[in-house]
């Protein structure tokens, strides 16, 4: 019976490695914060349709997930506080405390502490996602918004809107040590995989700040040009690095559309048509699919990473906001199909 | 400088703005505070107080140190008691209204600039005799000011422009929207944060364009203001295609403002005065003084909306605006002002983030860099209006989005989607490059 229960084991894995290898995408959960309608949209990425809707607390914005995978964690905004939902069964888990006006989330490289800024409060919390305590406040500029990590976890990155600056924070005695002067009202914060640099997005500026975080100087700025689109349309904020970091992905919000950037030549190649006012940007685990919040269209919109081209719109709840994927191919029973490995 | 610490200077302020001072024909003495004491620094001495300080300095006074930059923001006003009050006791003017979106661009502009060893304080002017308050400015321009901040009427703006004319100051107009101060009477050291008419008219134009609301009737008051206003209107009626179909004129005595009784009457009197006017769309109300136009909405003949001065009205903003991060920038007035951010608020914090954005961006407080780099086309302010303002090369014009709106809430923000331009559809609002009578700026 053992041995029998093996090969039939063995085959399934190999009919999955081979489903993975050489067949479409495996399917991974991707979730949405809808931020005017208070769910969390629940999209099958090989299905590529919505399987099911989360309800919320009030304006949920930020998503990311454990580093587990088991906990999908976003911060309901209005309600100050985060909430925390089982990423298989959807089931709500518990609330964590926060500051006022939580927005962004990002988690310690080893799944905990939790850092959120809080945007009404010019401070970033520092949570104790087990404990469902709060361990500290660090006081930051005015409107903090972006959050990143460098890969080795000793460094916070954070963006405040209206100071107009990244704070570069060390995670070990949360010392300030530097603070870049970006373009107006920066956004998003991105390491590089390697740890070499650090995008910051600033909205109305219509930039990218390239920062080497040795140096804590900007080393690089990105500029975007699209014909027919006045320049004060251009707003970037989301920013994606692909696999190997040799692409840059960044939303253009208002623009409508996503530029590809040389992660090393720092040319911009193209831009992707999406929806309206594309805000934040989210990978599969695989690197394969790139998913966009569009804001005002009510959609997500699915770019194929390899041709760079848009192949889906999704309808998700009503301003879409945050993106995250799950870590792990869906399981048979959550997207109802029967079969895992095809 | 005298140190002065906020909260007594502001009650210094706030017992000098009572209505015996008001009168007062000597400038009541400037409040300077300076901002990292009291109660508006709390988003900077936030930081000063915790870890992530400034690299190797702890202490939150950042203008005590020797290296530090300090600029200094002239802030002059012209007390206007004969002014009428609005109909409605919710329009009242307070006290600190336009000084304080002043005092909060201070402090945002503290913000960045203690990182920058920079460190921004405002002076005090109020009187209701202009010639006073030029005589001032100009002493201390002379002294070394470089940055005037403006609330005076058209004349007196013109006034203050031609007493420091050759002298490296630059003044904001926050209040007057006049528009010959921006077009023929242009001067190239006046700069405006405060809307043009054209621009508040364009910008409810555009909308009613886009309503396809296109038949008017206009009720316009007996102020010049009143005339000022239905002139832009009629302007932005033939630019963006619509008809005026008829036009009247409401002879209004204000008399008592506040009484007992009046609706009863009111009720009465405009179906009467409204009766027989052409089939119309919309009602156009001019009423710059807010006397009579409140009185238009739900007692009309017809039943149409009204828009103009009343009812559906144009404004650089409103308490209401939560778009493009705008709760927390009206949270953080409320917690500073302990009340609702007016337009003038606004008007006069745009003019002074201005400064603080070129001192960031120039790392300097000298005047003639900042003054040229405003004008410049890498100059942007980010301002909660979801994209850049600048200024306008031609006439020194900020460009904005216009947000239309009732008493309660936003409606829309214009230029509405359709209205193209070659180089920004915020030019699309207002008195536009080709058409400009502004001959100062190119001199």
């Amino acid at each position: 019976m053992t041995a029998i229960k093996t090969t039939a084991a063995l085959a399934a894995l190999a009919l999955a490695g081979l489903a993975l290898g050489a067949g479409p995408a495996a399917a991974y959960k991707v979730f949405i914060s809808n931020e005017k309608e208070n769910t969390v949209s629940v999209i099958d990425s090989e299905k590529l349709e919505v399987v099911h809707t989360i309800k919320t607390g009030n304006r949920p914005r930020g998503i990311i997930l454990s580093k587990d995978g088991k906990w999908v964690i976003v911060c309901t905004s209005d309600d100050n506080r985060i909430q925390v939902y089982d990423a298989e069964t959807f089931a709500y888990v518990k609330d964590l405390p926060s500051g006022p006006d939580p927005e962004l989330p990002i988690l310690h490289i080893s799944g905990n502490p939790l850092y959120v800024s809080n945007e009404d409060d010019n401070l970033v919390t520092v949570v104790d996602i087990f404990k469902g305590t709060i361990i500290t406040d660090i006081p930051v500029g005015v409107e903090p918004e972006g959050m990143g990590i460098s890969p080795d976890g000793k460094m916070l990155v954070n963006t405040s809107e209206t100071t107009n600056m990244a704070h570069f924070i060390t995670t070990d005695g949360f010392k300030n040590v530097e603070n870049i002067l970006v373009d107006n009202r920066p956004r998003v914060a991105e390491y590089k995989s390697d740890g070499s640099e650090v995008w910051v997005s600033a909205e109305i500026g219509g930039t990218v700040s390239v920062i080497d975080p040795v140096l804590k100087k900007v080393t690089h700025k990105i500029n975007f040009e699209i014909q027919g689109i006045t320049k004060d349309a251009i707003q970037p904020v989301g920013v994606r690095f692909n696999q190997d970091n040799s692409k840059a992905f960044v939303a253009l919000g208002p623009a409508n559309r996503v530029a590809v950037v040389d992660a090393k030549t720092y040319k911009v190649e193209k831009y992707i048509l999406v929806g309206q006012r594309v805000w934040n940007l989210g990978f599969t685990p695989d690197f394969k699919l790139l998913f966009t919040t569009n804001g005002t269209s009510n959609d997500v919109t699915v770019i194929d990473v390899a041709s760079e081209k848009a192949i889906k719109s999704i309808k998700t709840g009503r301003y879409p906001w945050g993106i995250v994927s799950s870590t792990m191919p869906m399981k048979a029973a959550d997207n109802g199909s029967g079969e895992n490995a095809r | 400088m005298q140190p002065i610490a906020t909260n007594s200077a502001l009650r210094l302020l706030e017992s000098s703005m009572g209505f015996n001072t008001l009168r007062a024909s000597r400038p009541v003495l400037l409040a300077v505070w300076a901002l990292l004491a009291g109660p508006c620094a709390l988003q900077s001495s936030a930081f000063a107080a915790a870890p992530p300080g400034v690299p190797s300095q702890t202490a939150p006074d950042a203008q005590q140190t020797a290296d530090v930059a300090k600029l200094t923001v002239l802030y002059v006003r012209q007390l206007r008691p004969k002014r009428l009050p609005p109909l409605s006791l919710l329009d009242i003017p307070p006290k600190d209204d336009g000084l304080s979106g002043a005092r909060l661009a201070i402090d945002d502009n503290n913000t960045t600039g203690r990182f920058l060893k920079q460190n921004f304080s405002l002076e005090l002017i109020e009187s209701e005799d202009p010639a006073e308050l030029i005589a001032e400015t100009l002493k201390r321009v002379q002294g070394g000011l470089g940055f005037v901040v403006s609330d005076l009427d058209a004349k007196a703006t013109l006034d203050l422009a031609d007493a420091l004319k050759g002298l490296d100051a630059v003044i904001f107009n926050i209040s007057a929207p006049d528009e010959n101060i921006r077009e023929e009477d242009c001067r190239a050291n006046l700069k405006h944060t405060a809307p043009s008419r054209t621009m508040l008219a364009d910008g409810l134009t555009q909308y009613l364009a886009w309503k396809r609301w296109g038949n008017w009737v206009m009720i316009v008051g007996p102020a010049p203001e009143d005339k000022a206003y239905a002139a832009a209107l009629r302007r932005s009626a033939q630019r963006f295609g619509m008809k005026i179909l008829e036009e009247r004129e409401f002879k209004y005595d204000p008399g008592s403002r506040r009484s007992d009784g009046g609706f009863e009457q009111i009720q009465q009197q405009i179906p009467a005065f409204t009766q027989k006017l052409p089939a119309h769309d919309v009602l156009i109300v001019a009423d710059e003084g807010e006397l009579f136009g409140d009185y238009f909405p739900y007692r009309t003949w017809d039943a149409r909306p009204v828009a103009g001065t009343s009812g559906l009205f144009a404004t650089s903003w409103h308490p209401a605006v939560e778009l493009w991060g705008g709760t927390q920038f009206q949270n953080r007035f409320k917690k500073l002002a302990g009340r609702n951010m007016r337009p003038l608020d606004y008007q006069a914090w745009m003019a002074i983030r201005s400064i603080g954005e070129a001192a960031t961006r120039k790392q300097s407080v000298e005047r003639k860099p900042l003054i040229d780099y405003m004008v410049s086309p890498e100059f942007e302010l980010a301002a909660f209006k979801g994209r850049a303002l600048s200024y306008r090369s031609w006439n020194g014009q900020l460009r904005q989005p216009i947000v239309l709106a009732t008493g309660k809430m936003h409606v829309t923000v214009s230029p509405q989607p359709g209205f193209l331009h070659q180089f920004t559809e915020l030019d699309t609002l207002g008195v536009d490059k080709p058409e400009t009578k502004c001959r100062s700026y190119t001199k």
